[in-house]
């Protein structure tokens, strides 16, 4: 029994989630491969190597890897997927793109999002937006399983692997990445920050946000935003926490005019400490709340900035 | 071009659902349900393809009962021009679902699929990349703004950290995102005129595909609720509770 990890990367550097979706493979018993498949992707590669638990990385390094494109890298996973009993990759937008292509190419149903591991062929998993847990069990030959980095800690970069590299499929070369538009950010990533500042509707303005950010900043925190505040424009998808954003899930989360839609506590409910701090004392975000402030966000997260 | 749309219907995204109490699954008797909503994004993104004259035909696609017409109605009153129900009473997974909207895309030469990336009850996130690995065709998931240029398509995707913009030849499959557009409500007549567009029913077994399942759902259970915080009077009191009590900066 042997699990295969898809890296996720830039071709510089391992995406952190790669670390949770180790932890989980680990956790289903057998040895941990990791794939790098890249364009130059060497340092990546090294960086996989030093992965606690993983026994071996595999590189493939060609052109048509460069952008992780689905079609590609899903027909590279296939063609090797006769060695593996699970497939595992973390539930990133790259991962939650590749990996039902790859198990549809195998005739094999996926598991989405896992949370936790019960056995090899068992696995909890959220279901309408976290307010249900659904254990399932595959039966399935193969186990093509995404992870939810939030449900399992980061493996450590204490291990010494043997990297080999192999040969890419066929580039496929329909799909071409023609362009991106990355937020750039002094801060944390949001989806593995250790504290993360969120604002929401109650922000009112993309113009205050600059409040929230600098809480943020003063807290080395990343900044997150409500669905309803990133539908107001206050700010990009990207910073989005919820259901269909991030799932978010760090030492303190301080939601700042954030009601508390069904939608949102989705995103941020595993987070071991929340703060809220809403004008309605009768906002829903309270009930999650370690603990609630109830005040006029302009005054009182200025006040924190000044107080911390 | 005809733009297939395959459309699931579930549980309102404004009810708050509730766990059975025997661990057998999600209690939908009696409640609220609607179309998808990112289906309905789905949708709306075809009908305005076929508004701008890029597309000839709309046609909306979903599998399960005749319970589920209604909501294939009112994807009609959106302007869809005709529908298709693969008829079956049980639940089918998203491989399967795959398999059967494969069936469809081929019987009915579709040169585009929308869908929903994701359905708010399983949110399974899987079937639109399926389908577009049986097809054989290339996929852009996560879209936030699609144009159609010559025999091609030009995506933007939502990913981590930013917007992705992807070229891709057609025929594709292209999976919504939330902002790609807001969905119109039926008019009156419009939802008068759904009653008489048609609405093909295909047995399942008449596709050929084997929807047996592949896994077991073993229990469903609630979340581990959090337990019940306190309320502070201060910013001072907050920070020191953050400091001393939960040390957490």
């Amino acid at each position: 029994m042997t699990s295969l990890v898809l890296a996720q990367h830039d071709n510089a550097e391992l995406n952190a989630a790669t670390l949770n979706a180790v932890t989980a493979a680990s956790q289903m018993g057998g040895d941990v491969h990791i794939l790098v498949a890249g364009s130059g992707a060497g340092d990546v590669a090294a960086e996989a190597a030093k992965v606690a638990g993983v026994a071996k990385v595999i590189h493939a390094d060609a052109d048509h890897y460069k952008d992780s494109v689905a079609i590609e890298v899903s027909n590279l996973i296939v063609s090797m997927a006769g060695d593996y009993s699970h497939i595992v990759a973390a539930s990133t937008t790259t991962g939650k793109d590749i990996m039902p292509r790859v198990a549809a190419l195998l005739d094999v149903s996926q598991i989405s999002d896992i949370i936790s591991v019960e056995s090899a062929d068992t696995f909890k998993r959220p279901i309408y937006a976290g307010n249900a847990i659904a254990t399932v069990q595959s039966g399935d030959a193969t186990k093509v399983v995404t992870v939810r980095t939030t449900g399992f800690d980061a493996a450590e970069m204490s291990g010494s692997a043997e990297v080999s590299s192999v040969e890419g499929a066929a580039a496929d070369g329909s799909t071409q990445v023609v362009g991106r538009e990355l937020t750039v950010s002094e801060r944390p990533d949001l989806g593995s920050a250790d504290i993360v500042v969120s604002g929401g509707r109650g922000v009112g303005s993309a113009e205050n946000f600059k409040i929230i950010e600098g809480l943020a900043d003063k807290l080395g925190a990343a900044v997150g935003a409500s669905r309803a505040a990133v539908d107001a424009g206050y700010m990009p998808n990207d910073y989005q926490v919820g259901q269909t954003g991030k799932v978010v899930a760090p030492n303190l989360y301080v939601a700042v005019g954030i009601s508390g839609a069904i939608q949102h506590l989705a995103g941020m409910k595993d987070s071991k400490v929340i703060v809220a701090i809403n004008k309605d004392d009768e906002a829903p975000i309270f009930q999650v709340a370690d603990y609630g402030l109830v005040a006029d966000l302009f005054e009182a997260v200025p006040e924190m900035v000044d107080a911390l | 071009m005809k733009v297939l749309v395959p459309v699931k219907r579930v549980v309102d995204a404004y009810v708050s659902i509730r766990v059975k109490s025997d661990g057998s699954g999600v209690d939908t008797d009696n409640v609220k349900m609607s179309l998808n909503p990112f289906c309905e994004i789905a949708l709306e993104e075809a009908i305005r393809l076929k508004e701008a004259g890029t597309a000839s035909e709309v046609v909306l696609v979903s599998v399960g009962s005749a319970d589920i017409d209604t909501v294939i109605r009112s994807g009609l009153a959106m302007g869809a021009d005709r529908a298709i129900r693969i008829d079956t009473d049980n639940d089918v997974e998203p491989l399967a679902i795959a398999k059967i909207l494969k069936y469809v895309v081929e019987k009915e030469e579709a040169g585009l699929v929308i869908t929903g990336k994701q359905s708010i009850d399983g949110d399974n996130n899987q079937t639109g990349q399926m389908l577009s690995a049986l097809l054989g065709w290339p996929q852009a998931t996560f879209a936030s703004e699609v144009s159609l240029e010559g025999d091609g398509a030009k995506v933007t995707r939502e990913i981590d950290g930013g917007l992705e913009t992807v070229s891709l030849p057609m025929p594709a499959v292209v999976t919504t995102d939330l902002r790609l557009n807001e969905p119109r409500y039926p008019t009156l007549p419009n939802i008068m005129k759904a009653k008489k567009k048609p609405l093909d029913v295909i047995a399942l077994a008449d596709t050929g595909v084997d929807a047996t399942k592949r896994q077991t759902i073993t229990n469903v259970a609630p979340p581990e609720s959090r337990s019940a915080g306190v309320m502070v009077e201060s910013v001072a009191d907050l920070i020191d509770k953050l400091k001393n009590e939960a040390k957490v900066i």
